[in-house]
């Protein structure tokens, strides 16, 4: 319950300083960065989030069944450019999986060197 | 009467919750990726849908409790982050580099590869923030004006073909270091490559996790400012 309202109240107050920022992001994303910062600090305990945040992340890919469903209203703009989704898709992918990989690895190394 | 009770909002989340419980035992038992839960459950709803004769704002607003509780696991994003603290002060300047590393390449490929092609702006948006995670890119494209059905397709794809050929491409490559091919997959295929990681390993798992929360928040920083200049 008290998770809840945790979560609850760092959307809202992400919300208002959404406004503040003409929603430059969004308020469940200054959220995000609230809850952290929270934890961090030791303001909110781990123990207290712990429970709903671990059931919110585990059951996430339901939430977002209803926006595949969209596709019944939008497939055909995917169709319209499918050659260009797909290549934008594959190549920055594994452009990302690889520039991601490379750069991880020669920080990590010359960090423990 | 049966008209009523299926296009009552009970009867269409039961349903929505329903199908997601069936596909995700089928996914399960068979492990093929076409049959990702929410891939199946969404093609389930959407033929329903048709046969039943009911339209996509209908449905939406009847089960508006699932679109709730997606924003609220956003901010739960923020509780993953911060189980992974100790890590990434363990290994603070790879993560912020390759953090940036994986918001620039992710965003500036896609956005360049668009506009070769053509592509219309609304679509460009719609796919920007491909590699990250579904939430998080949906709170991207929709306030900027892409298409939110466009984007969680293409999130998906991105998940899926990242979790099929990502640990492959990183041997080919030579990346070795675990953390360095868990922080990958997670940054370029979310959710769906995080759960791939932890099928490597705990440390894997825990690192494409934290990618996946900060190239999430990096891409939410970013792309407004690149709609804004760049295209």
């Amino acid at each position: 319950m008290k998770g809840l309202f945790v979560i609850l109240a760092c959307w809202l107050v992400g919300n208002f300083l959404s406004m503040l920022i003409d929603g430059y992001l969004s308020g469940n994303i200054i959220g995000m960065l609230l809850l952290f910062t929270l934890l961090c600090c030791g303001v909110v305990k781990k123990e207290s989030v712990e429970e709903v945040a671990k059931f919110l992340l585990g059951t996430m890919a339901l939430f977002f069944v209803p926006f595949g469903v969209g596709l019944i209203d939008s497939y055909s703009v995917i169709l319209d450019n499918i050659t260009a989704i797909v290549v934008a898709t594959v190549v920055s992918t594994f452009g990302v999986i690889v520039a991601v990989g490379w750069v991880f690895q020669l920080l990590n190394r010359r960090g423990n060197g | 009467m049966v008209d009523a009770i299926i296009r009552s909002d009970l009867f269409l989340l039961a349903l929505t919750i329903g199908l997601f419980l069936i596909s995700g035992y089928l996914f399960r038992k068979t492990k093929l990726m076409l049959l990702h839960p929410v891939l199946l459950t969404a093609v389930a709803v959407i033929l329903f849908l048709k046969i039943a004769d009911i339209d996509y704002s209908h449905y939406k607003e009847s089960v508006a409790l699932l679109d709730f509780a997606l924003g609220l696991s956003v901010v739960a994003l923020g509780y993953l982050m911060y189980e992974q603290v100790e890590r990434l002060k363990s290994a603070t300047l790879p993560v912020i580099g390759a953090t940036i590393v994986g918001c620039v390449v992710g965003i500036g490929l896609v956005v360049g590869i668009a506009l070769l092609f053509g592509m219309e702006r609304d679509i460009i948006t719609s796919i920007a923030p491909k590699s990250v995670t579904v939430p998080i890119a949906i709170a991207v494209s929709e306030p900027l004006g892409g298409s939110v059905a466009v984007t969680s397709v293409v999130v998906f794809c991105t998940g899926v073909l990242g979790s099929i050929c990502g640990a492959k491409l990183l041997e080919l490559c030579r990346v070795t270091d675990p953390m360095a091919r868990g922080f990958a997959l997670g940054a370029a295929s979310h959710g769906i490559g995080t759960a791939r990681a932890i099928e490597l390993g705990a440390v894997e798992g825990a690192m494409s996790g934290l990618a996946m929360a900060l190239t999430g928040f990096g891409t939410a920083v970013v792309l407004p400012l690149v709609e804004k200049y760049l295209y």
